[in-house]
């Protein structure tokens, strides 16, 4: 699944996570990942407090229309190199809320977004598989320097 | 926020919407004394997704699902909420078994969520190992949802007129071993909980709610009980099965023979809640009938019944964080002409404005936790001009009121 990924990570992963309107689902099982049967902390990913020490971003939900420039901000006070992760089929098709008028996404249309995870909510195995795509992402980028 | 004036000796904190304590957005203006909080604005409003509206261009089957999708926490009350209200509607027979069926579910669904935010207040007063220590029981129990709904949070077993799973009599095992588990944990839990020193120095005489605010503000669920109000939708219009079923409003004088209203009580109160639903799943288990899940199995000839259904009706239901009310007014039509929700958070967020006052404000995240908040539940309403206001104050809600009584008028 991890092509590209060394065996041996160089850094530990620093992930934020921000809500841009979801529903939670995919929030708790974020932190579902965190927790003790998945334990991601042992591959040293880490959910951070502040979007300047990411490298990577979780973000779920559909972006409703008062929370786009809060998205916007937050991709940009992450350093380079960076990730998205877009979590939840709203975040990716509008899902269920498709026809809304107080929406703005999906979130292709706000920030660029390097991996999509589809599930309402995706289980915690697909999320941690997707952090695991970021990292190949960045590490990639890394080679390339 | 307002550009209002402030005295010197106060200052104000913005927190919000997008914040590291809060999992949800939501913008607090929270004015400050030292460390003392004087006063709170709440602004609500960040997670509006059009979810009514969306509603009532969709047919009653699909708005299960959408309803769904209002909360992932409270997954299964939301469409449950709004199968009863159609039900009460074209008079729809529910079988008895299905009606045992979903006190299951929605014990389940109380269990999962008080004990997910049991961690989420270990987390707030910095106690993580805890956190770690319920969401590693959680997860039990979504293992347990899972193996009964096929699904871990957006179950997907409401149908108007009964449920879309059966507990047949080989899965019986798995549920009362998972049961034992819950039983043999909780004892773990509660000592961590109403022992523990840390906890009790934090919650003890804090965020305090007395009986007459919760009264007042017309709170729900945990929040009214652990300030010593006996209310409880399950006890006081009963639907599903609790009829049938044994039990009592859990208030904190239970266990510690007195009411205080602060954050220690609210954790007992959902503490022993937790317990409370697991006799119940029991009990449901012993008592449920023979017999069928669902009225009517075949969708088309549902909705082609609820097509032809004329009038309103209201599902009423105790969600995990309180009272969840669903109206709907059918007419005649494929989509329902009317569809209103009211979350439980909706009644409990004012009662944060006197927990709050004259607290520190290293205790906002604990309290604002403590009547267990939920954002998505609650964000129904959004005014959009020109896709820049979001507020309006009162004297312009109030223009807007008067000139559409004038317009209508006309």
């Amino acid at each position: 699944m991890t092509k590209g990924l060394s065996k041996s990570f160089k850094k530990a992963l620093w992930v934020y996570h921000c809500n841009s309107g979801s529903c939670n689902g995919c929030d708790i099982e974020i932190i579902a990942a965190l927790c003790p049967r998945y334990d991601v902390e042992r591959f040293g990913i880490k959910l951070v407090g502040s979007p300047r020490h990411a490298d990577a971003l979780l973000i779920t939900g559909p972006v409703t229309r008062q929370m786009e420039d809060k998205v916007k901000r937050v991709f940009e006070q992450m350093p380079d190199p960076k990730a998205v992760i877009c979590v939840g089929n709203c975040g990716n098709t509008g899902d269920v809320f498709y026809e809304s008028y107080n929406l703005v996404g999906p979130i292709d249309n706000i920030i660029p977004v390097d991996v999509h995870v589809i599930g309402c909510p995706p289980r915690p195995e697909a999320i941690i598989m997707a952090v695991a795509k970021a990292w190949t992402k960045l590490e990639t980028l890394e080679a390339k320097k | 926020m307002s550009p209002e004036a402030t005295t010197k000796t106060t200052y104000r904190l913005p927190i919000g919407p997008i914040h590291p304590a809060l999992k949800e957005p939501v913008a607090f203006e929270f004015e400050i004394d030292g460390e003392r909080i004087v006063d709170v604005r709440v602004s609500l409003g960040q997670v509006h997704r059009s979810v009514e509206w969306a509603g009532m261009r969709r047919n009653p089957i699909q708005i299960l699902y959408l309803a769904e999708r209002i909360c992932g926490i409270c997954s299964y009350c939301h469409p449950m909420a709004f199968a009863l209200a159609v039900e009460n509607i074209a008079d729809i027979e529910v079988p008895e078994r299905a009606e045992y069926l979903r006190v299951i579910q929605a014990e389940l669904e109380r269990i999962c969520s008080h004990i997910l935010w049991a961690g989420v207040a270990a987390h707030e007063i910095g106690f993580d190992s805890v956190l770690f220590l319920t969401w590693q029981m959680r997860e039990k129990v979504l293992d347990l949802t899972e193996y009964l709904t096929g699904n871990r949070i957006t179950k997907a077993i409401t149908m108007i007129g009964g449920v879309r799973r059966d507990i047949t009599k080989d899965m019986v095992p798995k549920v009362t071993e998972a049961l034992n588990y819950f039983k043999d944990n909780f004892e773990k839990l509660r000592h961590i909980f109403l022992d523990d020193k840390t906890f009790k120095m934090r919650s003890q005489g804090v965020g305090i709610l007395t009986k007459e605010d919760a009264l007042q503000l017309c709170a729900c669920g945990p929040t009214t009980r652990a300030s010593g109000v006996k209310k409880d939708v399950r006890l006081d219009q009963p639907y599903f099965a609790y009829g049938d079923l044994d039990f009592d409003y859990v208030t904190p004088d239970i266990l510690t023979g007195e009411v205080n209203g602060d954050v220690y009580d609210r954790i007992i109160v959902r503490l022993l809640e937790v317990k409370q639903s697991i006799e119940l799943i029991e009990q449901c288990l012993d008592l449920m009938p023979a017999g069928d899940i669902v009225s009517e199995p075949k969708i088309a000839k549902l909705l082609a019944t609820l097509k032809k259904v004329k009038g309103e009706g209201i599902g009423r239901m105790e969600a995990p964080r309180g009272e969840v009310i669903h109206y709907v007014k059918l007419d005649e039509n494929e989509h329902p002409y009317c569809w209103k929700v009211r979350a439980p958070t909706y009644n409990n967020i004012l009662p944060w404005i006197p927990m709050l006052r004259g607290e520190q404000i290293a205790d906002i995240p604990i309290v604002a936790a403590s009547t267990d908040p939920c954002m998505s539940c609650t964000n129904r309403v959004a005014i959009v001009d020109s896709g820049k206001k979001y507020e309006l104050n009162r004297e312009e809600l109030h223009k807007m009121s008067v000139e559409k009584t004038r317009r209508l008028m006309k």
